[in-house]
């Protein structure tokens, strides 16, 4: 499932002497599997935490011989509501940050725009603004404009991490689309939106994806905007409900673990299903910018 | 900044000998093709000048302002000069939230840089099962910081929690370490989650500027007798420099910034021992209504973050120029 984003995966040092280095390699498999394991153990406690039978604040077992899915019904019963908040939200931000991030990326990748460069320079700005300062501003804003507990206002909001990050990973992708490609269109007398709607857009499907997939779990997992730009439990994201779940002097933590198990589904899938858009994500989105 | 040149060049990079498409019917670039170009452009510049432009500029604005809750009744928010700022940096808890900021920017950088770049080192060879590995150590990354915090608030439970246990299975060991309760260990037992989240970070970033540098290096080095730490001294981190710059650069922007991990953990208590002057500006607004001050609060953390920025930048031309 790795080989499709390396490269250079059969040039490490080594690897024509590799038939003589077998027991090294495999030494090295075992303190690879212990990195992973120390760096995943906290992954663990929380699945494990979530699947103990409900017992107070005791010192949890270390491993859950006692099964059971309490933990998990309870989840479901008092945060099904926010978790289904948490989609909806993630998913409106995907489509309004692909909807405006798209087009913007092409046009700075591929026509000759004098303001490709003061908006690619403040794309980058914006990676410095912190967080609060934008709910700071947008809290009187959207009380002005009673967009406060609104689905419609959270998925603005969430969308600040996703469309400069869409923008600057699918403007690297479509800046390697060639020239001749998108010019033949022009020939057969594609204007613009002709071009990129029947030529870009399939060829950019990969870079789509990845912005895509990152925008939600962008949105998904926000939790400022959640905290600031909510105040009643009408709309209530599942990050904001377990912060308060956590905050509520708990004395039993399985419905709360299976509550971030929940929330860290749209994670594990997404590393399981979709690895390579998530390793071009994560190398795209920082080191091209 | 510097960061432009190499968006540049990487984007040059990928797009080969591609100079950009020229508009339809060449020379003849007629008024209607202009305003489809820019129609392409503006929405997304519309959004970002709505979410991130006017914000910063509304900041600015009530920096200078008495803005409270009052102010969301009669829509009144007069004029106060410095006020804010002379109310806000001579609080007690400023000095402390900035000493908290600085001190948890530093511990969480070094910690994941040096951590996530190891590990890179280390995945650079190939081994069974390495590829999936790698690609595991992400996750603590993917999942929703507050989901991360709520289970390492339940692992450094002073009594509990699963840290303590191990240590005191520990020969020797007695105490149990109030990790989050204390306020001596707070920011410590905070810098350690943050370092955690990081390194998946920083190391897939590493991971891909090592994949960079051409074997060729190593193999004319190891005739040269530069192997191991050597080959890494002269070898890799000469070249890795330019990745580094970004990884640090974007980093020390982020975690400037942070405040899920932080809020999740201890809401900046016990006794301000772990507020940073993001958290203060979020209780400040939001728990005491005084959004002038919380704003002025957020302004420092914009200058801070580009002064940053821009004396790093500086002195990193020069190491390279010299």
């Amino acid at each position: 499932m790795s080989t499709t984003t390396k490269p250079a995966a059969s040039t490490a040092p080594g690897g024509q002497r590799a038939r003589a280095r077998q027991p090294r390699r495999l030494g090295h498999t075992v303190i690879g599997v212990a990195i992973i394991a120390f760096m995943l153990f906290p992954l663990y406690w929380m699945l494990n935490v979530s699947l103990q039978p409900a017992g107070g604040a005791v010192a949890t077992p270390w491993l859950p011989f006692d099964f059971t899915l309490d933990g998990y019904a309870t989840a479901i019963r008092e945060q099904g509501g926010n978790l289904v908040t948490s989609l909806l939200v993630g998913l409106g931000s995907v489509v309004f940050s692909l909807l405006i991030a798209t087009p913007a990326a092409y046009a700075m990748a591929q026509f000759e725009l004098r303001w490709a460069t003061p908006v690619l320079f403040g794309i980058l700005v914006t990676q410095m603004v912190p967080g609060i300062v934008v709910a700071n501003a947008l809290y009187s804003a959207y009380s002005d404009l009673g967009m406060l507990n609104t689905i419609g206002g959270l998925i603005l909001a969430d969308s600040a991490a996703g469309v400069p990050f869409s923008i600057l990973v699918m403007r690297a992708f479509m800046g390697g689309i060639p020239r001749s490609i998108v010019e033949a269109a022009y020939v057969d007398g594609a204007g613009h939106v002709r071009a990129f709607v029947s030529v870009v857009l399939p060829m950019a499907r990969n870079a789509l994806i990845t912005a895509g997939l990152f925008t939600f779990l962008f949105a998904w997992g926000d939790f400022l905007f959640a905290l600031t730009l909510t105040t009643t439990e009408d709309v209530r994201p599942v990050t904001l409900s377990l912060y308060t779940y956590v905050g509520s002097f708990v004395n039993d933590w399985s419905p709360i673990m299976a509550t971030a198990v929940l929330s860290s589904l749209p994670a594990i899938a997404l590393l399981l299903v979709a690895q390579r858009y998530v390793a071009t994500g994560v190398t795209g989105g920082a080191v091209k910018s | 900044m510097a960061d432009v040149h190499a968006a540049e060049r990487a984007a040059g990079r990928a797009k080969g000998a591609g100079a950009p498409v020229s508009a339809p019917r060449r020379g003849g670039r007629n008024l209607r093709t202009r305003l489809v170009e820019v129609a392409f452009l503006a929405p997304a510049v519309a959004y970002l000048l709505l979410f991130f432009g006017y914000p910063v500029v509304k900041n600015i604005v009530m920096g200078f302002q008495a803005y409270t809750t009052s102010t969301f009744y009669t829509g009144e928010a007069p004029w106060v000069g410095l006020d804010n700022y002379t109310a806000v940096l001579s609080s007690a808890v400023f000095d402390r939230a900035l000493l908290n900021t600085v001190l948890f920017t530093a511990g969480s950088i070094v910690g994941q840089f040096v951590l996530g770049l190891a590990i890179a080192v280390f995945f650079r060879r190939r081994f069974p099962l390495s590829g999936f590995l790698r690609s595991l150590i992400l996750l603590p990354w993917l999942i929703p910081m507050i989901a991360a915090t709520a289970v390492w608030r339940w692992i450094l439970d002073t009594d509990n929690g699963v840290l303590n246990r191990l240590l005191t299975l520990l020969p020797f060991v007695e105490v149990r370490p109030d990790w989050l309760t204390s306020t001596t260990l707070a920011l410590v037992a905070v810098i350690g989650v943050n370092i955690w989240l990081g390194i998946p970070f920083n190391m897939t970033i590493l991971y891909g500027g090592l994949q960079e540098i051409p074997d060729e290096l190593y193999e004319a080095g190891a005739l040269d007798g530069a192997t191991g730490w050597r080959a890494f001294r002269h070898i890799t981190w000469p070249m890795l420099r330019p990745v580094v710059t970004v990884v640090l650069v974007l980093g020390v922007v982020y975690t400037l910034k942070v405040l899920d991990v932080i809020l999740g953990l201890t809401n900046g208590g016990p006794a301000n021992s772990t507020q940073t002057i993001a958290t203060l500006s979020y209780a400040v607004s939001f728990r005491q209504f005084d959004f002038g001050q919380g704003a002025a609060l957020g302004n420092i953390l914009v200058l801070l973050s580009l002064a940053f920025a821009v004396v790093y930048l500086r002195m990193n031309r020069r190491a390279v120029d010299e």
